[in-house]
């Protein structure tokens, strides 16, 4: 107990704690799961669209959604699955999505692309690169405009900083000192496209940075730094300290989407990448702090039994019935009375 | 009963939403010296800058805002200045605030104002003179306005404003100091505002279907022709989508003429839309073929007299409707 440099890791200090630690390796396992039976359900002809996995960046999701309240605000991207779950959504629910079916999130209407989740506060993946961005910045004018508390977090690729709406939306969070946590989740690749090869300059911090926005850079696939960073950058946001920018830098383990076996780069590279993926790395971190492998064992099973049933629920909903297809349009013009 | 400008009549419909309700916003650059035109003066003062909001010119993120604002609860109006510059709002338009409510299931709705100062308004030549308003009406989701006066303005902003979709509430430039009166009622318009013409002529030889500015040339015309012994019957149909195709459909078959005018390309342009719906219902009852005016599809230009070549003149009109009369 008098070695120094040991006690603060291992209680509070740079450490998390154990207990936090546990919840993210849950929660990360989840996303895991849930993203491996969405491929299999792929691979099995029950996904009818395109699914974007995010197998390997499950700490980007997990430490800065579990520093969020339920009613805070979260925009993701196409590659949401992850996100969502971690702001507290049911996989169940959203596997039933996927799957196109009713009772999924928006009964089978929006799927992947479009998951979202407006109980918990998950204002909806976006198929569009880098549009959630000037969304997130309005929706926290509205938070302003009604004095609330909340706060926004927004989570977009590495290839989104080179569209517009980036500078628009993270100029005009500045210039009003909103509540929003920018993170560019940088998982190296655009689609097939090494980001960094269509990116000019030092890239999305600097370029946040010169707009006014305080930056921070972490290690994306360390759940316990993001953890930490996203307490104090959320807590400083809620208390009107304006907007920030946080650079994760993680990797996409898996392919663009789920049909893409992503051939154009190195074998090698990808390999050296699982060497250092989330999930391990937080369970080397439990072991340390004294946890069991007993204990993590059973997490895995129990994750993964759930999910095995999750899935066989998904597979027993009934697809959603026809008349959908005409709700939820518009009230004025409504397609139930005239659609032609 | 009031006397206000079409101008003045948007200001009063703004201000009446803001004060009855405090979600209701607006958002726009120079707003807080009036607008551009100056259909935001005094509000700043009344309302304050968090509510009558001055911003950077980023037209994707003050229409892409308001979709997140409007997600959250708010009903914010949007101002674009030139409908011409809503296009580097597109996505946000039509990507998201067209289709949130639907590709999330019904979790949400949108209830945003767009307004979008449209149409050919002295020598303002290719990006400030368009009207596009068939885009708008071909989304799914979205409403289209285009008030023609005074009153139409208050109503139909103040409706836009209490409706729970995204509407396309396009003001014609050139309409700004048209008068007319108006009641500032202290019961809002609602729904009941939408999908409904007014018959502005009523006359039993030919029906000449029009909206926002090109009522008063279709009025000049019927004046004339009316002098010639043609009674034009004008509708001006107020919003595009929902469309009033009742009054229109019973006008047709009544008159047995349909000529549809507007200040749009004709190629392409909504006109189109309802002389197909025309023909496709009441086609026994027509006594020939439905007409429709519409600008060549050609680029605006900068000189008066170019200008000219490509808007719809009364002249036009009259010559037009006088062959529909005496075709076979
Ligand atoms: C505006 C726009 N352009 C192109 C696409 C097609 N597209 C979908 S995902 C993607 C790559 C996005 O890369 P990044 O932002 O880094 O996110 P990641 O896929 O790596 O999570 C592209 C180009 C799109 N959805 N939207
Ligand atoms: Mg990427």
């Amino acid at each position: 107990m008098n070695d120094d440099t040991e006690t603060p890791r291992r209680h509070g200090g740079n450490g998390i704690g154990p207990e936090r630690l546990l919840h993210h390796y849950r929660v990360m396992l989840l996303i895991r799961a849930f993203e491996e039976t969405a491929i299999r359900a792929q691979k099995n002809g029950q996904v009818p669209g395109p699914i974007h996995p995010s197998i390997g960046q499950e700490a980007v999701a997990s430490g800065i959604c579990g520093n969020l309240r339920r009613d805070d605000v979260l925009l993701s991207t196409h590659r949401g699955h992850g996100h969502t779950i971690a702001k507290g959504a049911d996989p169940a629910v959203m596997l039933r999505e996927l799957l196109g079916r009713e009772g999924g999130n928006s009964n089978g209407k929006g799927g992947s692309m479009h998951i979202a989740d407006f109980s918990v506060g998950m204002l909806g993946a976006n198929g569009v690169v880098g549009a959630n961005i000037v969304i997130a910045a309005g929706a926290a004018n509205a938070i302003r405009l009604k004095g609330d508390e909340r706060i926004v977090v927004c989570i977009f690729g590495d290839g989104a900083v080179n569209r517009g709406p980036f500078l628009e939306g993270l100029n005009w969070a500045r210039i009003y000192d909103l509540p929003v946590l920018f993170v560019c989740e940088d998982n190296s690749y655009s689609s097939t496209t090494v980001t960094a090869n269509m990116t000019g300059g030092p890239g999305p911090g600097a370029r946040a940075g010169a707009l006014g926005l305080p930056v921070t850079e972490l290690d994306g696939n360390d759940v316990e730094s993001l953890d930490r960073a996203t307490r104090d950058i959320a807590a400083t946001i809620r208390s009107g300290g304006g907007p920030h920018f946080m650079h994760v830098h993680t990797y996409r383990l898996a392919g663009h989407t789920a049909a893409d076996p992503a051939t154009y780069r190195d074998r090698a590279e990808v390999e050296a990448r699982w060497r250092r993926e989330p999930i391990a790395r937080c369970a080397a971190r439990l072991i340390e702090e004294g946890v069991n492998e007993t204990t993590l064992a059973a997490i895995r099973r129990e994750t993964e039994t759930a999910m095995a049933e999750m899935y066989e629920k998904a597979l027993a909903a009934p697809p959603p019935p026809q008349r959908r297809a005409f709700e939820d349009v518009q009230d004025i013009g409504d397609p139930r009375q005239e659609a032609f | 009963m009031e006397t206000m400008s079409y101008l003045e009549a948007g200001r009063a419909a703004l201000s009446d939403e803001m004060s009855a309700d405090p979600d209701v916003w607006a958002l726009g650059e120079d707003l807080g010296r009036g607008g551009v035109f100056g259909q935001y003066r005094g509000l700043a003062e009344e309302f304050g800058p968090e509510r009558i909001m001055d911003t950077p010119i980023s037209e994707a993120c003050i229409m892409g805002a308001a979709v997140g604002a409007a997600m959250m609860g708010t009903r914010p109006v949007v101002e674009m200045r030139f409908s011409d510059f809503a296009l580097c709002a597109i996505d946000e338009l039509v990507n998201q605030a067209a289709k949130a409510r639907y590709m999330f299931g019904g979790q949400t709705r949108v209830p945003l104002v767009v307004r979008e100062p449209m149409g050919m308004w002295r020598s303002s030549a290719a990006q400030h003179s368009q009207s596009l308003e068939a885009w708008y009406a071909h989304i799914p989701g979205l409403v289209v306005t285009a008030p023609a006066t005074p009153e139409d303005n208050y109503r139909l902003l103040r409706a836009a404003i209490r409706a729970d979709d995204p509407v396309v509430h396009l003001e014609h430039k050139d309409l700004w100091p048209v008068e007319g009166a108006l009641e500032r009622t202290v019961t809002p318009p609602g729904a009941e505002e939408f999908g409904r013409a007014r018959i502005a002529r009523q006359g039993g030889d030919l029906s000449i279907i029009t909206w926002s500015a090109m009522l008063y040339r279709c009025l000049e015309a019927a004046e004339a022709l009316a002098a010639e012994g043609i009674q034009a019957e004008i509708i001006d149909l107020r919003t595009l989508w929902p469309w009033d195709k009742a009054t229109v459909l019973e006008s047709t078959a009544r008159t047995g003429r349909c000529l549809i005018v507007h200040e749009a390309v004709a190629v392409g342009g909504f006109g189109g839309e309802i002389a197909a719906t025309v023909q496709e219902k009441v086609f026994s009852s027509l006594k020939g073929p439905v007409r429709r005016l519409g600008a060549p599809r050609v680029p605006i230009s900068y000189a008066p007299p170019l200008e000219d070549m490509v808007r719809v003149g009364t002249e036009q009109i009259i010559t037009t409707a006088r062959e529909m009369m005496h075709a076979k």
